[in-house]
């Protein structure tokens, strides 16, 4: 049923990456770097188009775990975006962040878990979560729009505040269905 | 073939941080991170012991959120080599107060002395060039590196990288902490910036 004025979980739900957005800066992130993927398209363009942050493209993903290390030790907030096959790449660099306990806050969306085309994204879906585990960083898992709002709050909180290494996996059901 | 080097790399790394002023330095694992040592501890400085490929990222992080001041990004042949991605990036990133200097002994001097890729004509310089550093070059003497040093002091419009060619060899080590909670702290404070 139509209606002009949706609610407030419709918008919500259609509009999870603004939140986060709103979260982000609200947290006083001043450098985000990525290696894209298709889920974090409407973060990066907004923070892209941000001129208060630095944004940083990757050719892989532990460059964005230095990265961030840096800008701590220069006083800025940083954030780091990738999809679930990037972790793989990541993990001695997190030994960084694990043995100087550099705040680090990550945004994974998963592939290889809900209604995938490509066989090849099964393998380190499998291994995200145990890998980032097994490195000592804490993991937490979003499946809904409102979830996901509430637990990257959260989790700024816990990795700027509390120098903390936090993963937080974005649930392929939450993404959508990738057209191929 | 290129000429063997004669360079002393500790003397190098002092004639290069002579006069470092506020400049800070990431030093990267293994020798570079005895090297900086060497010439005197100091707060601002941030050694690594692991994070191999990171020293010039972290370099980056630094310089982004530390617009006012030089960094230096201060490694090895090794460690540079394993985040060659990295001169991308930070080519792609342009930070204007960005230097990456390369302690290059053309081999792995932490395990072994293995040969490494620069000494097999593997160019970092032109690499970095590439990438669209704004500046590069590569100095094998004493006098050279004075030079670079004071190359480095200037402004630059974009970051640079520099190949300083070495002798292979591993002089006494001067260990720094390897608590990197510490330096890290120790670190932020040279900046101002309280520990949690």
């Amino acid at each position: 049923m139509h209606s002009p004025q949706p609610n407030l979980d419709t918008r919500t739900s259609d509009d999870w990456p603004s939140q986060l957005y709103r979260i982000l800066k609200a947290a006083d992130v001043r450098q985000m770097s990525y290696v894209p993927d298709a889920g974090h398209s409407q973060l990066i363009r907004l923070f892209s188009a941000d001129s208060d942050v630095t944004t940083n493209v990757l050719t892989t993903e532990e460059e964005g775990v230095a990265i961030a290390a840096g800008a701590w030790l220069g006083g800025q907030r940083s954030v780091l975006l990738m999809q679930s096959s990037g972790v793989g790449n990541c993990i001695n660099m997190l030994s960084l962040s694990a043995i100087g306990r550099f705040p680090l806050l990550m945004l994974v969306t998963m592939r290889g878990e809900w209604a995938e085309f490509n066989p090849w994204q099964v393998p380190m879906s499998r291994a995200t979560q145990p890998s980032l585990e097994a490195i000592g960083l804490k993991v937490m898992r979003a499946e809904t729009p409102e979830d996901l709002v509430e637990t990257v709050e959260s989790a700024a909180s816990l990795a700027y505040d509390s120098d903390q290494q936090i993963a937080v996996l974005i649930g392929q059901r939450l993404i959508g269905k990738k057209k191929w | 073939m290129p000429m063997q080097a004669q360079l002393d790399r500790r003397a190098a790394v002092a004639a290069l941080l002579k006069d470092r002023k506020d400049m800070l330095v990431v030093s990267g694992l293994g020798s570079p991170t005895y090297d900086l040592h060497s010439v005197g501890d100091h707060d601002g400085n941030f050694y690594l012991w692991g994070a191999m490929g990171g020293a010039a990222l972290i370099g980056l992080g630094l310089a982004q959120a530390q617009p006012g001041k030089r960094v230096l990004a201060l490694t090895g042949d090794g460690e540079q080599l394993m985040g060659l991605g990295g001169l991308a990036t930070i080519g792609v990133a342009r930070p204007r107060n960005l230097d990456i200097v390369v302690i290059d002994n053309q081999h792995f001097g932490e395990t072994g002395m293995q040969a490494s890729h620069t000494g097999r004509g593997v160019d970092l310089t032109a690499i970095a060039a590439a990438c669209g550093f704004a500046a590069v070059g590569t100095a094998r003497t004493l006098e050279a590196v004075q030079r670079l040093a004071a190359q480095i002091a200037e402004p630059s419009d974009g970051p640079r990288l520099f190949v300083v060619k070495v002798l292979a060899e591993n002089p006494p080590r001067s260990l720094p902490s390897r608590d990197a909670v510490f330096i890290k702290n120790r670190f932020r404070a040279h900046l101002g910036f309280a520990a949690a």
